[in-house]
């Protein structure tokens, strides 16, 4: 535990031997930790390890079992989120609550426990916006706006109400990494001014980078304490986790089998209104090698994603060629007859029906290859075995083949939707963000997958925005940058500082694309 | 063509378009707060039969106008308990509920055929209106000015008051209103309640002011062109304003050209007309989809349950 340090000053928040259990399962169990004012606390811990049932609790969402809350140093009790809010506690939850076809202030002036005119909060909010240099414009509506800009609305809600402990739920989830050192500058400002934040996350560099002090919850228990600015990350993970982080191991010389995936001059137009155009993106993927495309969102990776799927066609049948042969005309289905899997980043509703049963989700993609449906007709045994098969070897948290999609969290229905894919032996594997908002243990499964597909000669393309993530699993990288790609260079050669170079658009004299 | 010509279609036309816009309106509330009600043309018959037989009954057109209002509500709440609360599919009950009213207004008005009662009388006495043109102005009754200003105090609520916003927050993402606090259910039972009321008015006008007779399924109709009017209007009060008098003259256009017994064209044809109408503005409106989406309420028609 924090012993604190300056006994004079009371804790903002202690927590004394919480525990909480639902039918079945016990959430969080003697748990105590205290934050000190102005200090920046991380809460660490796999997806299911109870952080947001105790952030629940100290909210007043769910109430304790057991345990003391004590606020400024006095016993409380928090019956509801208004009580919390009564007493300064913000919080910032994972999923926003708001309205896209609204206006910024609108959804500001929603959020509020009371009646505040209109012009007293324009006031107001833009007063916020100025002393946190908070880019946003509170007459814009939301569906146009970025989550990080989305975010900032539910911050500056919470900042209204003066608080004095901020609680994040997993804030950078979402976010762009520009967007992140953006809120983190916000975060620092706001926990200076004397605010104290509770800061949930399991990505470490983020915490390494913000925190002062961490606890890790592993199973609804405490399992340690530290400065996360002194431990290491590994140890931490570790701690995290319970077990031994796997190393990735990558196979033999890569880069050097043949050309599975060819793109050559592919031009695609946006869609109106938010697209971006795919200008003359060539590229190509070679047997056993894992190829990086780095960017930052809305730099044409979707529509490079949709061209390669084929849920646009390129406009020319040789601009895309898989083992040799001219694709770019070709649809969806006939490519992934050929061996061209694609994962999008959006899991529901993109990558899986909702609504499915995880069977029925396999059948969707693994029929082309695989006989599921055979003639036209289902085949049930088939895609329960398919299904089922998937769901062991990739270590899916569910009740069975018959859950829905959309009763999986996001972790396990990635590991679902990768096993599908990688199930299908592709040639070619083409994965969007793949392990966005997955923690940490089931992030490091999916990338060994994706190495050992590799290794099996298949061409794999990951698309993402986590730099750690591609420099460890790519072999060669390239950048996307408003609808462009940059000439692919070997890992091994680059440096962080001049990948970010390259992802904020100055690119490298001998990058000319095409 | 004389003024006194002039001021006779004038009038024609308010008459028409009046409950088109008062059912209209209410139906747009509604859908504001994400409930799709189908129902509008069988609330407008239960109010008009409900209107007309206590206005008989009574004597009274104002007791009349009091009870068509109940029993739009009424009949609004049927649909409520089962599109609200137990979540039936609002399509299918909202219709059900157009056939129940077509039923029960049949039922109940078989005893009033061929009646008449006294029409509901204009607001202003009658020496305002004794000039042609005055009488566009001042020669209507309670229901047309009330309309108008329904028109604007919708707008205005809708716009400028909180209760306005969050009645659009809960259509716009009922599942955040919820996150937030706010009682979505509830919401939406006061604004289909609203939407009774008014299409129950709408019902009235045509029992009580425009044709003081009862006749079996009085409002021919035009609870669908209500319905299709809230769309052509784009959930915009004004432009709902604008719409039901097109819509309105479209129609008054039809009886003129019937009653001259025009038989170049067929005047159904124009009874055809708001309908195109509808479906070449939502043409358009995606068509044109510079922000990217339709204006419709982003939880028209889904249901919600708070678990």
């Amino acid at each position: 535990m924090n012993q604190p340090r300056e006994q004079e000053v009371p804790p903002r928040l202690a927590l004394a031997h919480i525990s909480k259990s639902f039918p079945g399962v016990k959430a969080n169990e003697d748990v105590s930790l205290s934050v000190r004012p102005g200090e920046i606390h991380a809460l660490l811990g796999e997806n299911g390890a109870g952080k947001s049932t105790l952030v629940k609790i100290i909210y007043g969402v769910q109430q304790a079992d057991e345990g003391t809350i004590s606020w400024n140093g006095s016993p409380v009790s928090i019956p509801s989120p208004k009580a919390a809010r009564k007493l300064g506690i913000g919080m910032v939850f994972q999923h926003f609550s708001l309205f896209d076809a609204m206006t910024v202030i609108e959804n500001i002036a929603l959020g509020l426990d009371e009646a505040v005119d209109r012009e007293e909060l324009k006031q107001r909010v833009a007063t916020i916006l100025q002393s946190y240099s908070l880019p946003l414009d509170p007459e814009r509506e939301v569906h146009t706006l970025s989550v990080g800009e989305r975010q900032r609305i539910e911050i500056v809600r919470c900042l209204l109400q003066k608080p004095k402990l901020l609680i994040m739920d997993e804030p950078t989830s979402v976010l762009t990494p520009q967007e992140v050192e953006r809120l983190f500058a916000t975060l620092r400002q706001i926990a200076a001014e004397g605010c104290s934040i509770l800061y949930i996350s399991h990505k470490l560099h983020e915490i390494k980078a913000l925190c002062d002090s961490a606890t890790i919850l592993r199973g609804g228990r405490v399992v340690a304490s530290c400065d996360p600015k002194v431990e290491t990350t590994r140890r931490m993970a570790e701690l995290m986790i319970g077990a031994e982080l796997r190393k990735i191991e990558h196979g033999k010389a890569a880069g050097s089998g043949a050309v599975r995936l060819e793109v050559k001059g592919l031009s695609l137009p946006g869609e109106p209104p938010f697209g971006t155009d795919l200008e003359s993106v060539s590229f190509e993927a070679r047997a056993g090698e894992i190829l990086g495309i780095a960017g930052v969102a809305g730099n044409g990776q979707a529509e490079l994603l949709t061209a390669l799927s084929g849920e646009q066609l390129a406009g020319d049948a040789l601009a895309i060629k898989l083992d040799g042969e001219a694709i770019g005309l070709e649809g969806a289905g006939a490519r992934r007859a050929l061996g061209l899997a694609c994962v999008p980043e959006e899991r529901n509703g993109h990558a899986a029906v909702p609504d499915f049963s995880l069977a029925d989700n396999g059948v969707l993609t693994a029929r082309h290859r695989l006989p599921l449906a055979p003639h036209g007709f289902i085949s049930r045994g088939n895609v329960k075995r398919f299904a089922d098969n998937v769901i062991k070897l990739f270590d899916v948290r569910t009740t069975g083949n018959a859950a829905l999609a959309s009763s999986l969290s996001g972790g396990n229905l990635q590991k679902f939707i990768m096993g599908r894919e990688i199930g299908q032996q592709p040639a070619v594997l083409v994965v969007s963000q793949p392990t966005w908002g997955v923690d940490a243990g089931a992030a490091a499964a999916i990338r060994q997958e994706l190495v050992d597909l590799a290794a099996k000669g298949s061409a794999v393309v990951v698309i993402s925005q986590d730099l750690d993530e591609l420099l460890e699993l790519a072999d060669r990288l390239c950048v996307i940058n408003e609808g462009r790609l940059s000439a692919p260079r070997p890992v091994a050669s680059l440096g962080i500082d001049e990948i970010g170079l390259m992802m904020g658009g100055v690119h490298g004299a001998e990058t000319a694309h095409a | 063509m004389t003024s006194a010509m002039l001021v006779s279609i004038l009038m024609t036309l308010i008459a028409a378009s009046t409950p088109l816009l008062l059912a209209s309106l209410g139906e747009l509330v509604a859908e504001k707060s994400g409930v799709l009600n189908l129902g509008v043309e069988g609330m407008m018959l239960c109010g008009a039969v409900a209107g007309f037989a206590v206005a008989f009954s009574t004597g009274s057109t104002g007791i009349g106008l009091i009870a068509a209002i109940i029993a739009g509500v009424a009949a609004s709440m049927i649909f409520a308990v089962l599109a609200l609360s137990l979540m039936a599919n609002q399509v299918a009950t909202g219709l059900a509920l157009t056939i129940f009213g077509i039923g029960a207004s049949s039922l109940i008005g078989a005893g009033f055929v061929g009646r008449t009662i006294t029409r509901l009388q204009p607001v202003f006495p009658a020496m305002l209106s004794e000039h042609p043109l005055l009488r566009v102005i001042f020669g209507h009754d309670i229901l047309v000015y009330l309309s108008f200003a329904l028109v604007a105090a919708v707008g205005w609520f809708l716009r400028r008051t909180r209760p306005g916003l969050i009645l659009r927050a809960v259509g716009e993402n009922d599942a955040s209103a919820h996150a937030i606090g706010y009682p979505v259910i509830a919401i939406r039972y006061a604004a289909v309640a609203f939407g009774g009321a008014l299409a129950g008015l709408g019902g009235a006008y045509f029992s009580l002011a425009l044709t003081p007779m009862w006749a079996d399924r009085l409002t021919a109709g035009r609870g669908w062109i209500a319905l299709a009017l809230v769309v052509f209007s784009a959930w915009k009060p004004g432009r709902l304003l604008l719409g039901a008098y097109l819509f309105g003259a479209v129609m008054t256009l039809e009886l003129q050209l019937k009653a001259a017994g025009v038989t170049w064209f067929a005047p159904e044809v124009l009874a055809m007309a708001p309908y195109l109408a509808t479906i070449a503005v939502l043409t358009m409106m995606s068509l044109g989809r510079k922000t990217g989406r339709l204006d419709a309420p982003a939880c028209l028609g889904k249901p919600f349950s708070a678990s």
